[in-house]
């Protein structure tokens, strides 16, 4: 068997130490040892965003990195989310714009639109679809993701006023 | 999908990821985004008994520009590549390349410099940097050489770079002010490759082409520079029947692998339409 290597890294504010074999992808730590089932194996070949994860102010796809590669990084999952017992301004917007109905693509949705609110706090619509076009929803047609992402960067920009 | 077992090594410097590459030899192979490797791994098509990751190699990052080259780290991604000033300013053809590479996700972690050294016919910067010019800065442990883009890729996943050595940079001339440029790229979805794709650079001069440069991706087994579609406009006037000729010259050249993008005699025609596309786009963009 290949060297397992301890790797350490903030998983939502909290260190977090695993020992892993060098093989071992992203989403598989995350589900099976830390018991972070949020992110979700969808395609499991880069292509559907359901795994998406925060890691150092990047979207990636979690079945596409190594758990080994994240030492020292800081990662945020959907679990992290909510502060406090509140609920963040995507997870209401989701809900209250209707952005999902199976729900099983949701929490690659609002990281990803995370991200995409820090880098762009106000998208146009085009800039949305375009910006979020890594994660695919079987469910919604996107009409009413594209209306939550809106509805929470109107939100998060009250909010900081 | 799990790839087979293998050593993980994470060296901070070129040097040391040298000293690794020269050690394990064929075994190894180097990591960069880790978005074509990493699949192909979980497929198994490949199973390197190593992997050497170039991701905390600090000195394969970023975009400058000296004396009148734009180097840019082989490490650079490429949504930093899209968010560059220096690139949007300077450069636009590789921010508009890199926009239509895959999806979100994946442009956080793939790299310029991983796109390139694959080899992949499917991939989009080789033919951006055949139109662009380009070279490649290749380091081994004994040493550093410098190749241009042309003539780098030899054959599918095949190139001039040997097992030991490490794309460090690639250096691309500021293009002329006034430098009219287009990747047209026809996909079927995001995050699929090119069925055909054409990059062209393109200068006017005294209401003449001056100079053009147009290379097409995902029609041969390697990307293709379109010379005598290129010739075939130099020093005259371009017209629209001038670009359907050049475009015919071009599909000329082609030689697709048919696959569930379509056949080989689609993927022909739709490389001339992408050929004519971006060198209208180029000529509305082209200073006079």
């Amino acid at each position: 068997m290949a060297t397992k290597q301890a790797v350490s890294f903030k998983l939502n504010g909290k260190a977090v130490d695993v020992v892993v074999e060098p093989r071992e992808l992203l989403i598989h730590t995350l589900r099976e040892r830390l018991q972070h089932t949020g992110p979700h194996i969808g395609c499991e070949t880069t292509h559907c965003g359901a795994c998406t994860v925060d890691l150092d102010g990047m979207s990636v796809k979690s079945c596409t990195v190594l758990t080994v590669q994240c030492q020292d990084s800081e990662m945020l999952t959907i679990e992290g989310f909510e502060q406090g017992g509140a609920l963040h301004a995507l997870q209401e917007s989701f809900h209250e714009q209707h952005g999902l109905q199976c729900g099983f693509c949701t929490p690659g949705m609002i990281t990803r639109a995370y991200r995409l609110l820090k880098e762009n706090p106000n998208p146009s619509e085009e800039e949305i679809r375009y910006w979020m076009a890594g994660n695919l929803c079987r469910c919604t047609g996107y009409q009413n993701i594209v209306k939550a992402v809106q509805h929470a960067a109107k939100k998060l920009a009250a909010a900081a006023a | 999908m799990i790839p087979r077992e293998f050593e993980y090594h994470a060296p901070k410097s070129v040097q040391d990821a040298l000293g690794l590459l020269a050690q394990l030899g064929d075994e190894a192979k180097l990591l960069a985004g880790g978005h074509s490797l990493l699949p192909m791994m979980k497929m198994r098509f490949a199973q390197p008994g190593h992997l050497i990751d170039l991701g905390r190699i600090a000195e394969l990052k970023g975009i400058r520009e000296e004396n009148g080259t734009i180097r840019v780290g082989a490490m650079t991604t490429e949504n930093e590549l899209i968010w560059s000033k220096l690139l949007q300013d300077k450069c636009p053809l590789l921010v508009e390349g890199a926009r239509l590479i895959s999806d979100p996700q994946v442009r956080y972690k793939g790299t310029i410099g991983g796109d390139i050294s694959h080899g992949d016919p499917g991939n989009d910067h080789p033919a951006l940097m055949l139109a662009l010019g380009a070279s490649f800065v290749l380091r081994s442990a004994a040493g550093e050489r410098v190749v241009p883009a042309d003539g780098f890729f030899v054959g599918t996943y095949d190139t001039l770079m040997k097992p030991d050595e490490i794309m460090t940079e690639i250096r691309i001339p500021v293009p002329a002010p006034g430098t009219g440029y287009c990747y047209a790229k026809l996909k079927r979805k995001v995050g699929d490759f090119a069925t055909a794709a054409a990059a062209v650079t393109l200068r006017i001069r005294g209401g003449a082409v001056q100079d053009v440069a147009i290379a097409l991706t995902n029609v041969g087994p390697t990307p293709l520079k379109a010379r005598a579609a290129e010739d075939s406009l130099r020093g005259k006037p371009l017209s629209d029947a001038s670009i359907v000729a050049a475009a015919g010259l071009a599909m000329n050249i082609c030689d697709p692998a048919a696959d569930q993008r379509g056949d080989a005699e689609y993927k022909t025609a739709m490389a001339g339409e992408m050929t004519q596309r971006a060198l209208h786009t180029a000529r509305e963009r082209a200073g006079r």
